[in-house]
């Protein structure tokens, strides 16, 4: 201990201390200041880089679910469009066959109207002509019955035949 | 800061610039001469000690080793006992003895002469390697015969020492590089470059694993300048220690003494209430033991700095002198096999030395962080206890 003692030395103590305060001065201001500032705006760089990357990345995600959905919605749309689309074809289809349908029938009913009224009509021209013809018949037969009597047959017989061909 | 940083740089650079007129060169600096007794280069150093020569390998060596742990006043690289060359530069010897007395160690003559500065005279003691005052050109170092520690008046000895200059080369590379490395971020967008860059890891080592985890993250800034200029400081200097300069800066107890004094005074100083409360009141005891127990916090709080100081010193010293025995341990073999086993050990141990270097570093820093921790501590008792 006494040696010990005996080695300390005043002047190299006063250099000493003297020196190594200086030195932490010195290093403090144009050293350890300057240096753990840029590592820790350097950490801190690197902190918010990966933070912004994390937040791009789930934007990232976020937005392709949302392409997701939006396409879903868009096919969904497109489904029921032509859903309908067909829907509408079919009863478009369907009304014009019920309402072709019902036109037919109309017109065939108006077809057999007509027909009746020109048959009706035929018919009343028919039994016209056939009384006239009966009467000229009759009224020839009197003129005939009236000159000769076999003639008078002979035309009526003609007449008939005639009557017959029509 | 009292003294503004402008002034401060300028007195150091000032300082630096002036160290090679201040020391003049030995002259048998520039004479070239090749040693070719390689063993005499190592037990050289005991021709410092000139009044009692040894004359065997091993004396020689125990005197060697004795000296390199020492602090001295000229820089020796080595020495040729045969010629009686020291190849090395002298250092400026500042004395305070009545007024200030400059002169170069070179009149020492590597502790051989005495040297005269307005007409005082001064010689080196051969056993402490320090500047005793004699009475006359022709005096002697008396010693006192109980303690064996010379009598005679010492000077306050302010002189630029191989440890001093070793102190200011290694502050002035720290500062080289870590301003360095604190410009190369501004010019290289944050991204750390240039040789400093080695450093980096070490001081986020030190910011988040020394201090955070002690300190805390709500104290931890104002102390990481301390802590990273004490375990550069550290480190540097105990790496230099292991250099082939025969540097020995962190084994000399007045530089360990002075680190642990500065963790002291910080961690007192910025202590908070809570911490004086645990030294005289300890919470949650027995009043009868808090009265037992505040003379031996208070006495912690020595012991603690003191217990920085003597581990540095201890281990540091220890490595000098195991490693320079080892080394000494090739000369007394001189055979081919003894040499080169101790050759082996010594690298061994020089591996050994410099994971030492790293962890006594370390380990200063991190005890100092602890103190730190302790006095800005907030407590809160009742959980706590």
């Amino acid at each position: 201990m006494d040696k010990l003692i005996h080695q300390f030395e005043l002047g190299l103590f006063f250099w000493q201390v003297l020196l190594f305060v200086g030195l932490i001065f010195l290093l403090k201001k144009f050293a350890w200041k300057p240096i753990l500032d840029a590592v820790n705006d350097r950490e801190e760089g690197i902190k918010n880089a990966l933070l912004s990357a994390e937040n791009a990345r789930k934007e990232m995600q976020n937005l392709q679910a949302d392409n997701q959905r939006i396409l879903q919605e868009a096919r969904m749309e497109r489904d029921n469009m032509l859903k309908d689309a067909r829907e509408i074809k079919e009863k478009m289809i369907a009304d014009s066959k019920t309402e072709a349908q019902a036109q037919g029938l109309q017109m065939i009913e108006q077809a057999k109207a007509a027909i009746e009224s020109e048959k009706n009509a035929a018919m009343a021209e028919l039994k016209l002509q056939v009384s006239t013809l009966s009467l000229s018949i009759a009224e020839k037969l009197l003129k005939e019955e009236l000159s000769n009597k076999e003639a008078q047959t002979k035309l009526v017989e003609k007449m008939l035949g005639d009557v017959k061909l029509n | 800061m009292v003294i503004s940083n402008r002034p401060l740089r300028f007195i150091i650079a000032t300082f630096v610039a002036c160290l090679p007129l201040m020391s003049f060169a030995n002259p048998e600096v520039d004479s070239v001469k090749v040693n070719t007794e390689m063993a005499h280069e190592v037990t050289e150093g005991s021709h410092e000690g000139a009044h009692a020569e040894p004359t065997d390998v091993k004396s020689k060596i125990k005197a060697f080793i004795g000296h390199h742990v020492l602090d001295s006043h000229d820089f020796t690289f080595f020495s040729d006992e045969v010629e009686g060359k020291h190849y090395g530069f002298s250092l400026p010897v500042i004395l305070w003895d009545n007024g200030l007395q400059v002169f170069s160690s070179s009149r020492f003559e590597h502790g051989e002469a005495v040297a005269e500065s307005n007409g005082n005279f001064y010689q080196i003691n051969h056993h402490d390697g320090k500047v005793y005052k004699l009475d006359s050109a022709d005096g002697k170092i008396t010693e006192n015969e109980e303690t064996g520690y010379p009598t005679n008046i010492r000077p306050i000895d302010f002189s630029i020492t191989k440890t001093v200059l070793s102190i200011m080369i290694a502050s002035l590379l720290m500062f080289l590089l870590f301003t360095g490395l604190a410009k190369s971020y501004a010019k290289n967008k944050g991204i750390a470059s240039g040789p400093g860059r080695i450093f980096e890891p070490i001081v986020l080592y030190i910011r988040d694993e020394i201090a955070i985890p002690n300190i805390g993250e709500k104290h931890y800034k104002k102390y990481m300048s301390y802590l990273l200029t004490i375990f550069f400081f550290v480190l540097f200097l105990n790496i230099f220690g292991l250099m082939p300069f025969g540097i020995n800066v962190t084994g000399n107890l007045t530089i360990t003494f002075a680190l642990a004094i500065m963790t002291f005074l910080i961690t007192n100083l910025t202590a908070n209430k809570n911490y004086w409360g645990h030294i005289f009141w300890m919470p949650g005891v027995p009043k009868v033991m808090r009265i037992v127990l505040a003379p031996i916090e208070l006495l912690g709080i020595f012991i603690k700095p003191f217990s920085l100081m003597i581990r540095l010193y201890a281990n540091i010293f220890a490595g000098h002198i195991v490693l320079m025995s080892i080394i000494g341990l090739m000369f007394i073999f001189k055979s081919w096999l003894g040499s080169s086993l101790s050759f082996g050990l010594s690298f061994v141990l020089s591996i050994l030395e410099i994971l030492v270097a790293f962890l006594q570093a370390y380990i200063f820093t991190m005890l100092s962080a602890l103190y730190f921790g302790s006095a800005v501590e907030e407590h809160h008792h009742e959980e706590a206890h």
